[in-house]
């Protein structure tokens, strides 16, 4: 059975190093459900968060793949109990003046938040893990979604530990 | 740090200098010109051209498993670059420490599809071990250096590094050795100790085991440990593909190859054990066949210092990461604190395995039109060479018997691509071999398919002073495909039939191809030539040697599991299985 696993891989920001991790799973013939990357709190280091379905032995398989690469330090996967996820949204709806409210309504539901107005529709961020953020585009959908933009998931582990103690020699 | 002032292109050729390297293989172009204004003048790199970059490649590769030093090949930007790739992909399947060195459109040109570009570090991404794209002068030494180290630590590869040219021209302050930046490269050659005394329970309580052993063994230099573990054991071993010669073949305890076309008793060993003691190897789908059905009721100790090749393709109950050299001898002491002064009994086992041994030898029948038998003519080369002498082989039925009837007794002895299958590997890496290993007689033992793929190095050799033998077994055809197609394709040869034999138009005549390229070059199409052909080839050191030998076409490699069926059905001949006793 294939479910969804959360890959954090602490990298050294060099030139080609996503492709090098994109091509490890397309290779194989693995879809990636998401991707982020961006700068970390040490210097040349980047994170990559992967979200991807596998069964237990592929999983296996591609951490262990990725550990090859010259490039990355340090791979971990984020288990659901012992980590928090999010993703962002950006979200275009169509608003008139009878429904605004109503948006405007499901948008203080959420804790979610309107970041640009105009006449005819509005643009709502929104952060929150998968589920959350499912549950507010299907509230959001008879308005009419006109542009969605998401992140993908970032993740970390709870608790005091950080995943890049001990990276750098 | 005293510092010197240098060009890009001159701090790449000390670098490669002062990192012990004495040969390169390579053949110049626009983007790589800097580079090889200043090889002219090194006194310590010798610089070999070729005539296609193939060669370089493969010639790099064969100097590289015949020393176990790296292998070194240079090529200019574009098609220099993508004529590299075939060699690269070959040394990335079979673990073999190489340096590729291509050179690169000037940086701020890249991206514009500028004159000979290509993007070669994307090209190799998933065929090297790792790769550079250089665009600074003062980056050379660094790179140079983490290169060289990640193609010879941990489990050996092919490395990349894309020069531009504006980085050859460039001048910095040079300075030796450079800071080598590689945090994210960590192999593990030193073994859990707790892993290896369970392998050793595992071992002591099993009833029949083997040693399976693959190239990694040859890779790591650990021969003797090999034997010594071997002999306290009193296992029987096999030797992979890749791993002929790590164990010599005139030991009792030796079984053969195993896999697709293995004898019958290391085949059968393999199905019929309770243990692998696996050694640098990989469980190939050559070696296995049918995944499921291999070696059904053995329980698996997988050695290698590749982490990810452990559990890949099969489960193991004990995993060991590390250097195979450092595992054995950890192993071997691990055992015998075990084993106080008992040994293992292993003696049904062998009253099996020998029974087998004796049963079903390594045999050919002879040609029904009479020509010569590839296989008595491969089997004399070996015979009369020795087991000092070098053997490249290329991919088919050739390799498949020089594998099989050579005797192998040293590891790098053998030479051959085994997990790509390049046609064409044998005469450039011969010639690379013969390079490193100058005072070795070596053989490139080829097909008639396979030598017209790269047989252009023979101008090399001659012109370079590389006296190399080529045997050209030439049945006039693509011999394991023809093979295939008699067995699964009803006889029907599309496309195999080369047209080289002494009954066909003989286009191209390998005599007068040979003697074009200054070669000595004969034919044999006699039982009673061969030898003195051979001896000739053995004696003849002012230049190249080109053998055609006019092999019947019909002679097929046996044994033979066919492709994805279970190693249960080991076929010794055609329609010959062997027969079991009753309890089997």
């Amino acid at each position: 059975m294939t479910t969804q696993h959360v890959l954090s891989l602490l990298v050294e920001n060099k030139p080609g190093i996503l492709t090098r991790v994109a091509a490890l799973f397309a290779r194989r013939g693995y879809n990636i459900e998401s991707l982020a990357v961006g700068t970390t709190e040490i210097e040349g280091v980047s994170r990559i968060t992967v979200v991807v379905s596998l069964d237990g032995l592929p999983l296996e398989q591609v951490t262990k793949q990725l550990n090859k690469l010259i490039n990355v330090l340090k791979i971990v996967e984020l288990e659901e109990e012992t980590s928090v996820a999010r993703d962002h949204m950006l979200v275009k709806v169509r608003t008139d003046s009878s429904t605004r409210s109503q948006v405007l309504e499901a948008v203080t539901l959420f804790r979610a938040r309107v970041i640009d107005v105009v006449s005819d529709a509005v643009v709502i961020e929104v952060t929150g893990d998968t589920a959350k953020c499912q549950a507010f585009l299907k509230v959001l959908e008879p308005f009419g979604i006109k542009e969605l933009v998401q992140s993908g998931a970032i993740a970390v582990s709870r608790g005091s530990k950080s995943m890049s103690e001990k990276v750098l020699r | 740090m005293a510092t010197e002032t240098l060009t890009g292109a001159q701090a790449l050729i000390r670098s490669l200098e002062l990192l012990g390297v004495d040969t390169v293989f390579g053949l110049p172009g626009g983007a790589i010109l800097p580079t090889y204004d200043p090889l002219m003048d090194s006194k310590k790199l010798r610089h070999i051209l070729v005539r296609h970059e193939q060669g370089a490649g493969h010639a790099a590769e064969g100097y590289a498993a015949a020393s176990g030093r790296v292998g070194v090949c240079i090529a200019t930007s574009g098609p220099g670059a993508t004529n590299l790739v075939t060699a690269i992909a070959d040394a990335h399947m079979d673990s073999v420490p190489m340096l590729a060195i291509t050179g690169q459109v000037n940086s701020f040109a890249i991206g514009t599809d500028a004159f000979q570009e290509a993007d070669i570090v994307g090209i190799t991404m998933p065929i090297t071990k790792h790769s550079f794209l250089v665009t600074r002068a003062e980056d050379i030494p660094g790179v140079v250096a983490a290169a060289y180290e990640i193609a010879t630590t941990g489990r050996p590869g092919p490395v990349l590094i894309d020069f531009a040219k504006d980085a050859q021209n460039g001048k910095f302050e040079f300075s030796w050795p450079p800071k080598i930046d590689l945090p994210g490269f960590r192999p593990i050659t030193d073994p859990h100790g707790k892993q290896v005394q369970a392998a050793a329970e595992l071992i002591l309580k099993s009833h029949k085991p083997i040693l399976y052993v693959g190239g990694g063994v040859i890779r790591a230099e650990a021969s003797n440990e090999l034997l010594a573990l071997a002999e306290l054991l009193h296992a029987p071993v096999t030797t992979t593909l890749m791993a002929r010669g790590a164990f010599p073949d005139s030991h009792p305890q030796h079984l053969g190859m195993p896999g697709m076309h293995g004898t019958v008793p290391a085949v059968t060993a393999l199905q019929k054990s309770d243990l692998l003691i696996t050694l640098g190897a990989r469980f190939d789908d050559r070696v296995t066949g049918d995944i499921k059905s291999f070696a059904k009721g053995a329980k698996v100790i997988h050695v290698d210092i590749d982490p990810a090749e452990i559990g890949k393709i099969r489960h193991a109950d004990v995993p060991i990461v590390g250097d195979a050299k450092v595992v054995i001898l950890m192993l071997i002491a691990e055992l015998k604190a075990q084993m106080k002064n008992s040994r293992p009994d292993y003696e049904d086992w062998w009253v099996f395995l020998n029974g087998l041994k004796e049963r079903y030898p390594l045999g050919y029948s002879e040609t029904e039109d009479g020509k010569l038998s590839p296989q008595y003519v491969i089997q004399r080369i070996g015979e009369l060479s020795g087991p000092e002498a070098i053997f490249a082989a290329g991919v088919g039925q050739h390799q498949m018997w020089s594998a099989q009837f050579i005797k192998y007794e040293r590891p790098n002895s053998w030479l051959n691509s085994g997990g790509l299958g390049t046609m064409g590997y044998a005469v450039p890496a011969a010639m690379g071999a013969k390079v490193a290993q100058p005072d070795r007689l070596v053989w490139a033992i080829d097909g008639d398919g396979c030598f017209q793929m790269t047989n252009q190095e023979l101008a090399t050799c001659t012109i370079n002073d590389i006296p190399i033998k080529v045997a050209i077994i030439n049945n006039s055809s693509l011999g394991m495909v023809r093979q295939w197609q008699t067995l699964f394709y009803n006889s029907r040869y599309s496309n195999t039939d080369l047209n080289t034999g002494t009954d066909t138009i003989m286009v191209p005549d390998f005599v007068k191809l040979g003697e074009a390229y200054g070669c000595l070059a004969i034919r044999v199409e006699k039982i009673e030539d061969v030898d003195a052909a051979i001896k000739l080839a053995m004696e003849t050191n002012d230049r190249p040697v080109v053998i055609d030998f006019i092999v019947g076409r019909d002679a097929m490699v046996w044994p033979m599991v066919p492709s994805g069926i279970s190693n249960d059905a080991v076929q010794y001949a055609r329609d010959a299985a062997p027969i079991w006793d009753g309890d089997e």
